[in-house]
């Protein structure tokens, strides 16, 4: 298997040879949007004839689409052919050590309280780093390889396991599922991919860092996670953005696919840069996760989503197979300006499937907070059941929060329960912590994170311990 | 260790506070009586901090410190606690995590070390024991669907755990039946020393019976209009208020 370097360097030395500006620096192809750049992107990343096919597919296909207008939310449209669709990291020397990591990066994996060093002594925690475009790092990849797993960068994936991304990728998003989807699709440059063999329980959590590095250049991870029969697999993506003046847009799919009696755990920790105070900059954070679960299979998704100034995204499971359950747990933070138009899908297709859906929504500042869910039962899906909880926490009295939930049932013998809440932090719960001498800030910490405990309980420990002071961080002076 | 120096205080431009004067020492239980709106809850959220209400005049010297500068969480460090009337519901804050955080907030503010877990746990368990409380109750939510007499006894818990010098206790006898009243204010008995001072705010008499006080103060319209000693409260169950509020009105 190639290294990282030796692949960069690859790439990086591959320019002249198609003909393209000698005079830009070498990692970082101009801004546009045409099937030349699609080309470009795919021979920079010396992908088969059938990959550059799939993605000039999805191009044309996503030509005759529009930008969607439902989810509560207006921004300005972002104009495509202002980005650059692909810049790989210029080549450093070899890393020998985490050490030589950016130490950006590391500081602000430091800030959050952890660092790579730590997680990987400490948790064992495998990580694939992807700095913008192209994947600098990959960890414990040889322990998991003992068992058969596999997991690399998407890139990796298509030169080495072929089959398996063909067999999968496309399958649980179809390229033409919506705008954001097919434009990734079309340009996406690297993600992860993970398979769990049949029977294999993977050991450790596996995680991902994503961090959009330069300014003007949008982000399109792709993400395959496949658990074989009776897997089991916990992966972990967080992300942190640094601060930036314009806004970026980052359009993942995340496909995971669950075959029969395996369960895939999905967590997520979202802290893109929200923009400033005055809704200034900020990422538009655009996704489209899904996961099929076929016969006795289950798939969780936890989400703590802090950062982004606009998010639609909507972590769905289709229940295909009979017994198949989903998980929807997620805390959604707007602040400031921030808007956020986020929920699931669960749509049940197999006889007794079952989902849950936790939502918890925090609005402060002058943010918009909306949940948008729906839960279709199939005609043959009998006695399935779900059940939802969606509660709002306002803060102050500039932000909105708002619920959509959807219901469509074609049988009758559907169980579905869905209760809301809408409360306030109110003055009397702050001054009741101040008295005992917790100061304002440590008050808020506390309430919130009690508001969201059923969701940050289903993280790994490792990663709650972050969440919770993600929420801090995030809702840092929005009262008083 | 508190001197209240002709204090007034409004909310949203209702003056409630008149010119309160009382002087509070070390050791001594204080007790505060009188009709409903006589300003007896603003009293204690005023020493307390709470930003709702506007100081208009007068000042408050804890410790030879003007209380009036500091907020709310500050006045708490120097060891102003007091027992709400309402304490409020925190869903999803554990009873142990809140005491935990109030405890080393306190003591960062301090310059001391958190407490160690193991000590902090011996000494909830000393607490608990003194308050009849059942160990489930620690991993309860804060307050959340606790009866009132839960609630009350939490609050003295709490106090229990972070030993304030100066413990105001707001109307803690509402909603207690008789055996909770006596198991609070038997907690609060064992917790007085010739250090600490309490203040009681009550409308009864009963409480008390349970907390003797060294002087009782009757507060009508935003001022004490009467102080004397244990009997005034007995004086006052027997013939009301009434007698009291005539020599202010003529």
């Amino acid at each position: 298997m190639k290294t990282e370097e030796s692949y960069l360097e690859e790439v990086t030395a591959s320019e002249y040879k198609y003909g393209f500006y000698t005079n830009i620096e070498a990692d970082k192809v101009p801004p546009g949007l045409s099937e030349e750049v699609i080309r470009i992107i795919s021979a920079k990343k010396q992908e088969p004839e059938w990959m550059t096919e799939w993605r000039l597919d999805a191009y044309r296909k996503f030509q005759k689409m529009t930008e969607p207008k439902w989810p509560n939310v207006t921004y300005p449209e972002p104009d495509l052919q202002a980005i650059s669709y692909y810049s790989a990291p210029k080549k450093k020397k070899e890393l020998e050590s985490l050490d030589e990591v950016d130490p950006e990066l590391l500081d602000t994996f430091k800030k959050l309280g952890i660092s790579l060093e730590e997680q990987k002594r400490l948790t064992g925690v495998a990580m694939d780093v992807v700095v913008d475009s192209v994947s600098v790092k990959t960890t414990f990849k040889e322990k998991l390889g003992e068992l058969g797993i596999i997991f690399c960068s998407m890139s990796e994936a298509i030169q080495d396991h072929p089959e398996l991304v063909k067999k999968y990728l496309g399958t649980v998003v179809p390229k033409t599922d919506n705008f954001y989807a097919a434009l990734n699709s079309a340009v996406f440059t690297d993600g992860s991919f993970c398979y769990i063999p049949k029977g294999v329980r993977c050991p450790m959590e596996l995680s991902t860092y994503f961090r959009i590095n330069e300014a003007g250049t949008g982000q399109f991870e792709r993400t395959l996670v496949i658990a074989d029969e009776s897997s089991y697999v916990s992966y972990l993506e967080g992300c942190t953005a640094p601060m930036r003046d314009e806004n970026q847009l980052h359009a993942a799919v995340v496909e995971l696919v669950a075959l029969d009696d395996a369960e895939i755990k999905y967590s997520t920790v979202q802290n893109w840069y929200p923009g400033d105070k005055d809704g200034k900059g900020g990422v538009y954070n655009f996704v489209t996760k899904r996961g099929m679960c076929e016969r006795n299979a289950k798939i969780s998704w936890t989400q703590v989503e802090t950062g982004s100034a606009v998010t639609w995204k909507y972590p769905s499971c289709i229940l295909k197979g009979e017994n198949s359950v989903g998980e929807f747990y997620s805390v959604a933070v707007t602040n400031n300006y921030q808007q956020a138009d986020t929920g699931t899908k669960m749509i049940h297709l197999g006889k007794n499937t079952k989902s849950t859906i936790i939502s918890k929504g925090i609005c402060a500042g002058h943010s918009n907070g909306s949940y948008r869910g729906l839960v279709k039962i199939g005609p043959r899906a009998e006695n399935a059941r779900n059940f939802s909880q969606c509660d709002s926490l306002l803060m102050g009295n500039g932000c909105g929060s708002h619920t959509f939930p959807y219901i469509e049932t074609q049988n009758k013998s559907a169980k579905i329960e869905h209760e809301a809440t809408t409360s306030k932090i109110g003055e009397d719960q702050i001054f009741y912590c101040n008295q005992r001498g917790i100061g304002e800030e440590e008050a808020i910490a506390l309430i919130v994170n009690g508001y969201c405990k059923d969701v940050l309980n289903q993280l790994p420990m490792e990663f709650a311990v972050e969440a919770q002071k993600l929420l801090a961080i995030s809702l840092e002076g929005s009262v008083g | 260790m508190l001197k209240i120096n002709n204090l007034q205080a409004e909310i949203e431009g209702k003056s409630i506070l008149k010119g309160i004067d009382l002087e509070v020492k070390p050791g001594e239980v204080h007790a505060i009586m009188g009709p409903n709106g006589s300003g007896k809850s603003t009293l204690s959220s005023v020493i307390a901090g709470r930003e709702e209400y506007e100081v208009t005049g007068g000042n408050i010297d804890f410790e030879g410190e003007d209380l009036l500068d500091l907020g709310a969480d500050e006045r708490a460090h120097k060891g102003i606690f007091l027992s709400f009337q309402y304490p409020v519901e925190i869903p999803g804050v554990t009873v142990t995590n809140f005491i935990k955080t109030a405890i080393n907030e306190t003591r960062k503010a301090r310059g001391q070390e958190t407490m160690p877990a193991n000590v902090m746990l011996k000494m909830m368990r000393e607490k608990m024991s003194l308050l009849e409380i059942d160990n489930a109750f620690l991993s309860r939510s804060l307050n959340e669907g606790f009866s009132g007499g839960e609630k009350k006894r939490n609050e003295i818990f709490q106090m229990a755990m972070l030993e304030p010098k100066l413990a105001i206790l707001d109307e803690t006898d509402s909603g207690l039946d008789i055996d909770a009243l006596r198991i609070v204010a038997n907690g609060v008995n064992k917790l007085k020393s010739k250090n600490n001072a309490v203040i009681v705010i009550t409308h009864y008499q009963r409480l008390l019976e349970h907390i003797v006080p060294d002087y009782v103060h009757v507060l009508y319209k935003g001022k004490i209009v009467k102080s004397g000693t244990k009997d005034l409260a007995l004086e006052l169950e027997a013939k009301g208020y009434d007698w009291l509020k005539e020599g202010v009105e003529a």
